[in-house]
Formats: C-alpha cells, sequence, structure tokens
C-alpha cells in the first residue's frame, strides 16, 4: 500500500463493463511528508476520497479485491482517507 | 518477504472495511546492513511491531490473507516478523 494525493478526477463515459458506476480519481503518490514521488495515476476510490485529500491506495490484484465486484479490470484503488501520518523524521503530515 | 525498518504510523479513520481493527505502518525498505533503500510504503502489522523496529513484510500473494486470517482482501502487505539480528558474508 502507498500514500497519495488527490489531484482531480477522471470521467470516461465509454468503458469496460466492470467499471460502470466506479468513481476515478487522479492521484499523484507521495512520501510520508506528501513530497511527489512517482507518477500520477488513475484509480478507483472506494472511501468517497476528494481533491486534496491525503489517502492511501492498494495496487496490483489487490486493488480489485476492494470492490464489490472483485473481477475487475482495477489496478490502484483508494482504501483510506489519511487523518495522520506520524513518523521518526518529521513528526506529523495530515 | 523484505527487510524494512518502521518509520511511523498512519491514522485514517475513513478506510475499506477490510481495514478494520489493523494498523497501518510506515515502513522504509533497507539493504541487510541496515541503509534505506528504496520509497516507504505502508503495511499493516500482525505483530505489534513499532516505530524504529526493524521488520520482515511480506507483499504480494495469498500469503497475506492467510496471516490475517480474512483470505483475499485489498491488502498487499504484511508485517510478519520483528528482526533480532541478520548475519551474513
Amino acid at each position: 500500500m502507498y500514500l497519495g494525493e488527490v489531484i482531480g478526477t477522471v470521467v470516461a463515459s465509454q468503458k469496460v463493463e466492470g467499471l460502470t458506476g466506479q468513481k476515478l480519481l487522479l492521484v499523484q503518490p507521495v512520501d510520508e511528508s506528501r513530497v511527489p514521488n512517482g507518477s500520477k495515476h488513475v484509480a478507483v476510490d472506494t472511501v468517497r476520497a476528494g481533491e486534496g485529500d491525503f489517502v492511501y491506495l492498494v495496487g496490483s490484484r489487490e486493488a480489485a479485491e476492494a470492490l464489490e465486484n472483485t473481477f475487475v479490470p482495477v489496478d490502484a484503488a483508494i482504501v483510506g482517507i489519511v487523518d495522520d501520518c506520524f513518523h521518526r523524521n518529521e513528526g506529523s503530515a495530515g | 518477504m523484505k527487510l524494512c525498518r518502521v518509520l511511523g504510523n498512519v491514522v485514517a479513520s475513513e478506510h475499506h472495511p477490510a481495514y478494520d481493527g489493523h494498523t497501518l505502518l510506515l515502513v522504509q525498505p533497507e539493504s541487510p546492513k541496515g541503509d534505506a533503500n528504496g520509497k516507504t510504503y505502508l503495511a499493516v502489522d500482525s505483530v505489534q511491531a513499532g516505530t524504529g523496529d526493524r521488520v520482515i513484510v511480506l507483499t504480494e500473494g495469498s500469503g497475506v490473507g492467510q496471516v490475517l486470517k480474512s483470505g483475499r482482501g485489498p491488502i498487499r502487505s504484511v508485517i510478519v516478523g520483528i528482526v533480532d539480528d541478520v548475519t551474513f558474508n
């Protein structure tokens, strides 16, 4: 699992059946201090996250497991909204 | 499994039900010598690890569901051991 920040939404009216009804968000992976550390990508939302939220995601095959129908073509899912991230280098990055 | 150091923890009151009751820790991959080695990521704890502990992290596969006794779910990484010592040549 990894940390990220929601930076936008993605609308795709034409998509494969398994993705119907799923909210797609644009995510920037970040480190524990909210510094970007990877490529922006699209993720399915399962926790009603919104733009600007500090979130955590699960990737690969396990991402599909976050949805009700687990046999879907999804490789990144937002599974939590971070209230606080405490770490020994800098305390908290909320 | 990967050798990592626990750097801290993440608090998230809004989360997927699969994460209910689990502690989410921030881990930094390390070389056997103890040097930071790669990007930090998150792992669910199963051994009461804490900040500063050196741990073994299991990533991917059905082993995660076995450790958490939850079957398959949206969890990829679990801390499965606290390292006392690493010896190598």
